[in-house]
């Protein structure tokens, strides 16, 4: 049989130098639907895409709220993602007891980074399957973080991860420079249209993203979904007089399933039987 | 109180009837209950006040430098004022092995914040409410450290002075002072204290206040040190002593006019 001997459990080396246990972890990530992020010199937005499991059930939730100047987006297994902003709450909570004043972000992120490394060097534990957009607004200014299950962690000026990120990023790496100075109206412009792209096909409604906003003088927090199709129609008017929003929802929801079904074939592995990764 | 008996049958069986049979009947039950005698501690050696307000680029202090032994003059080159950080000064009246046990609570905080190596540092006010948790955690266990804590310093240029005591209990204000201080000190500096205080004016205001508690407060001495922090960092002074005169009537027979029993 075809079986890797090197992956039985996360501290065993392959030859060629490769934790494999954790690179799934990784690739957990992927396969979740796509989380972005980016920032300007004082404000950072999340977006992500809101995907239901089945069309009984309604989509869980992928951007926390951590306190008012740090919030995450998730991507990957929702349950550990929630695990872990749990953790970073009370970090947050506890250095604001102690010492009244913000958690700076750069911290809580190396503190989640090492929480994560250790589950990579103990052979009774597993990697956390999920991947953190961290925003957040400190001292030093407005900070973007990816954290990653490997317990890597990298500051972006723009980042996008799950599934079908690539196109998100591509649109990201062709206006990132620009983001520095932007407006904070722009950005969340931008990271709709970021989210735009993961979509591949399905029209952007504000019932599949979700965005959220931290910067000087605004707290950390998800925008409601009337303001979210606000910006959306604002230019989805200019860019073409088709006929937006006009189709019933049980059609657009079909629709949903359908690309879904494809979402997941071209995120990653999984055909229709295997445990669904795509949360 | 009848009433009262009746509906507290344990207590009237024990036969507590006065307030401090009952208080007496609490502290056992305290006792009791940390599993160990409730042993109160006192301080052994004690500086007294510590003066300190804001100025115009930043905050300046005063502490003299004597050390009591209850109320024996014991030690004449304390020093209760120490740089904390890069921002912050901490000065200290109380038991003075306390203080210097929060001075190795304060190093180690310091150096784990530096440790982080990310250009984030703790300011005044972060040190300032760590010590508030310290103190009231203390007095919590009771068992607290025996001081009076004054804590400035400045950090992005902002100001920044505190004050927390023995039991917690803390504040910011423009000016602050603790013990005797807070007698003394306080009313000149409420009379006389205003935002934009030269260096020069400030110390002299200090000194003015220094020498009222060297006058009336017996176990202030005549050495003392003016410490100053700004953006720019922590300057202690080198000791020195104020100029006194202490041949007014009034101090020639202090007893004259009191009435008492000796």
């Amino acid at each position: 049989m075809f079986r890797n001997q090197y992956d039985t459990d996360v501290t065993t080396w392959s030859p060629a130098g490769r934790l494999f246990q954790v690179e799934y972890a990784m690739e957990a990530v992927k396969q979740g639907s796509a989380a972005i992020g980016l920032r300007s010199k004082t404000h950072v937005v999340l977006g992500c895409v809101n995907k239901a499991n089945s069309e009984l059930s309604s989509h869980q939730k992928k951007i926390f709220k951590v306190d008012d100047h740090i919030g995450v987006a998730i991507a990957g297994l929702t349950a550990d993602g929630r695990v872990l902003s749990r953790y970073m709450r009370n970090e947050c909570i506890n250095y604001s007891f102690t010492y009244e004043s913000p958690l700076p972000v750069g911290r809580l992120v190396v503190q989640l980074a090492d929480k994560a490394q250790v589950c990579t060097q103990r052979s009774w534990k597993r990697p956390y399957g999920v991947g953190l957009l961290v925003a957040g607004l400190d001292e030093s200014g407005a900070h973007l973080y990816y954290n990653c299950p490997s317990g890597n962690y990298f500051e972006y000026q723009a980042f996008a991860i799950g599934s079908r990120s690539q196109a998100a990023k591509t649109y990201l790496e062709r206006r990132f420079e620009n983001f520095t100075d932007s407006s904070r109206d722009d950005l969340v412009k931008d990271a709709i249209m970021a989210i735009r792209e993961t979509l591949q096909g399905e029209t952007l409604k504000s019932s599949i993203c979700t965005i959220a906003v931290v910067g000087v003088g605004e707290p950390f927090h998800v925008l409601d979904q009337g303001t979210v199709q606000q910006i959306i129609d604002t230019f989805e008017t200019a860019a073409e007089q088709e006929d937006p929003a006009t189709e019933p929802d049980a059609a657009t929801g079909q629709e949903a399933a359908a690309e879904q079904g494809t979402a997941a074939d071209q995120g990653g592995s999984t055909d229709e039987g295997a445990a669904p990764m795509d949360i | 109180m009848n009433f009262m008996a009746s509906k507290q049958p344990e207590n009237s069986l024990l036969g507590l009837e006065s307030d401090s049979q009952r208080t007496l009947y609490v502290t056992c039950l305290i006792s009791i209950e940390l599993g160990s005698s409730l042993d109160v501690r006192y301080p052994y050696v004690t500086g007294t006040s510590v003066v300190a307000l804001k100025y115009k680029d930043g905050i300046l202090m005063a502490a003299d430098m004597g050390g009591s032994y209850g109320s024996t003059l014991r030690y004449k080159s304390v020093e209760r004022m120490k740089p904390i950080g890069k921002h912050s000064l901490l000065g200290a009246s109380g038991e003075i092995s306390d203080f210097q046990e929060i001075l190795r609570y304060l190093d180690e905080l310091i150096l784990y914040d530096n440790m982080w190596d990310d250009g984030n540092s703790l300011g005044p006010k972060e040190v300032h409410n760590y010590l508030t948790r310290v103190m009231y955690n203390r007095r919590n266990k009771f068992n607290p450290l025996w001081n009076s804590l004054v804590l400035g310093g400045v950090k992005n240029g902002q100001k920044y002075l505190g004050t927390v005591s023995m039991i917690g209990v803390n504040f910011e204000d423009n000016h602050v002072a603790t013990g005797f201080g807070n007698h003394l000190a306080r009313p000149v500096l409420r009379q006389e204290w205003h935002e934009n205080l030269s260096f020069e004016d400030g110390v002299r205001l200090l000194e003015k206040c220094m020498r009222v508690l060297l006058y009336r407060d017996r176990s202030a001495v005549n050495k003392l040190q003016i410490a100053k922090i700004t953006e720019d960092g922590v300057t202690i002074s080198q000791p020195y002593s104020l100029k006194t005169y202490w041949e007014f009537s009034a101090f020639e027979n202090p007893a004259q006019g009191a009435i008492g029993s000796w």
